[in-house]
């Protein structure tokens, strides 16, 4: 996973991602901003999926899925 | 305390087309069932479950019949039993005052069975075995026969029980839609309709009675019938005046469409799908234009589709989420292709048992089959679905419980919920015994050890 791509995007607080390289915008809600968040602070997937889970009301089943999920988007859209 | 969890996305943004009827098939939820919480079913029935409503099936029936036979004298109507052939859907058919259209031995063994008289019964369809034609002989059913072989083989029958017996035939023609339905029955342009009413007319043991026609399926042009009225009329005539008798009954078959999406149209069926009324209109109002009052023979419809297939429903659970290579989210759910033989058609409406919160994003709906095509909605609109989540795939009267198949699982219970919203399962789910019964084991396979 290449994070050095996420230094350069301007990402609001109501979930308004921009990414100046490619003109493209996206939008986020507040859990994927949370994980963007928390890639940028370089934590490992599994840190992530941790700190998920202290901070919402969820299950490491369900929250493991959505994480992988949520990488394999920014994947997609070759932000990461 | 921690804070409510709510499945993480992200979307790009991009200029969409727009969608000028403002209308997303698969879009919303439904926590019930005509007033009962889809729990309920599933906890009663286990998942998947097909759901059918006596009272949709009743309403709809009296609202097609009531039309019909306001406008045409001699109207009757006969239950398809192809489309669905429950026991419990059938005596609802017949406790309304419906015959029994049957297009097999089997059909025709099942109507019986469930007490409908052997004149009550129209036998339709391109194979009828000769011992099946004796029984519907004997029992005074109405046949209508498909072809030369078959008129030649029913001539037989008929010797064979020393009766002189009363047949219809079934005709094909061109009614201006495409494509024609030419497989069926004998032709009325190239005139192969007349010459087999020669042939009956000549026979020792036939003599004509009927006129059968069925233009074709999920019909969205009314049109159409007038068509097939006309020239069914005009065939009429001719045979009444060429061999001097009186044609008992026409039958127009079915064919009118539900409200379901049919695969490659545009238009949400909301819009493409005219109403019932203007089909049974182009029927009864060309007959009314065609006929003299003292003519009027008995008509019949053999509507099916139109009567059931949105007094139908199917709940299924989401077992599995996948993101695929390409970036489309899939969800496998518990009931395949196997199950819904119109999915090779239609694209159901799919809604869920909750309000989700989340991005709406197409998503490919996978059956659990360990099969490559089984798809059961190409594309819907979904929110992230969590696992268990029960989906609700509708209209499913129609078809899928007399075309599903046993393929890897047992077929699930059928459940109807009665005129008093009671609940009842009309079918049960299969079990093992169900499927090996009909199997034997020649002796010396029964012994291995690994």
């Amino acid at each position: 996973m290449d994070r050095d791509k996420l230094s350069v995007l301007a990402i609001s607080d109501s979930g308004f991602i921009f990414d100046p390289v490619t003109g493209h915008s996206y939008t986020a809600n507040a859990t994927g901003l949370r994980i963007f968040e928390l890639l940028k602070e370089d934590k490992s997937e599994d840190e992530i999926k941790s700190i998920l889970m202290e901070e919402f009301e969820t299950t490491e089943d369900e929250v493991s899925v959505d994480v992988d999920d949520f990488i394999e988007n920014l994947k997609k859209y070759f932000l990461v | 305390m921690k804070k409510e969890y709510i499945k993480p996305y992200i979307k790009k943004q991009t200029a969409g087309i727009m969608n000028k009827f403002g209308v997303s098939y698969n879009k919303g939820h439904r926590e019930d069932i005509l007033g009962i919480p889809i729990g309920n079913f599933t906890d009663k029935f286990g998942s998947p479950v097909f759901v059918l409503s006596e009272k949709l099936i009743r309403e709809r029936y009296r609202k097609i019949y009531s039309h019909f036979s306001s406008k045409y004298p001699k109207a009757k109507m006969s239950w398809s039993y192809k489309t669905n052939y429950l026991d419990a859907v059938c005596s609802i058919m017949h406790q309304e005052g419906e015959t029994a259209e049957v297009v097999s031995d089997f059909e025709y063994q099942k109507a019986r069975r469930l007490g409908v008289p052997g004149n009550k019964i129209i036998y339709n369809g391109p194979y009828k075995p000769i011992e099946s034609l004796k029984v519907a002989f004997q029992e005074g059913a109405m046949v209508n026969l498909d072809n030369f072989d078959e008129l030649i083989k029913a001539e037989d029958a008929a010797k064979s029980i020393n009766k002189k017996v009363p047949v219809g035939i079934r005709v094909n023609m061109d009614t201006g839609v495409y494509p024609q339905w030419s497989r069926f029955g004998f032709n009325i342009e190239n005139n192969s309709a007349f010459n087999a009413v020669k042939r009956i007319q000549h026979s020792e043991n036939l003599y004509l009675e009927g006129i059968h026609c069925h233009i074709g399926t999920f019909m969205l042009d009314p049109n159409a019938y007038r068509e097939a009225v006309k020239k069914v009329v005009a065939l009429m005539r001719k045979i009444e005046i060429m061999f001097k008798i009186n044609i008992k009954y026409l039958d127009f078959g079915g064919g009118f469409p539900s409200m379901n999406k049919l695969k490659g149209t545009y238009l949400p069926p909301e819009v493409s799908v005219p109403p019932v009324e203007e089909f049974i209109d182009a029927v009864a109002d060309t007959l009314l234009e065609e006929l003299k009052p003292d003519e009027y023979p008995d008509v019949y419809l053999e509507t099916g589709r139109s009567i059931i297939d949105e007094a139908g429903w199917l709940i299924t659970s989401v077992d599995a989420v996948k993101r695929l290579p390409d970036g489309t989210k899939s969800y496998i759910i518990d009931a395949g292709v196997n199950l819904l033989y119109t999915s090779t058609w239609y694209n159901y409406k799919v809604e869920i048992d909750r309000e989700l919160h989340g991005a709406y994003e197409n998503s490919v709906i996978y059956g659990p089959l360990c099969m490559n095509i089984d798809v059961v909605v190409e594309s819907a609109f979904l929110p992230p679905l969590p696992i268990g989540t029960r989906l609700i795939l509708s209209p499913m009267g129609a078809y899928n419980v007399t075309q599903w198949m046993q393929f890897i699982r047992y077929r699930p219970a059928v459940a109807m919920i009665m005129e008093d919203g009671s609940l009842e399962e009309i079918r049960r789910p299969e079990t093992l015994d169900d499927v090996v019964g009909p199997e034997r084991i020649p002796e010396k396979l029964k012994k291995f050890e690994l």
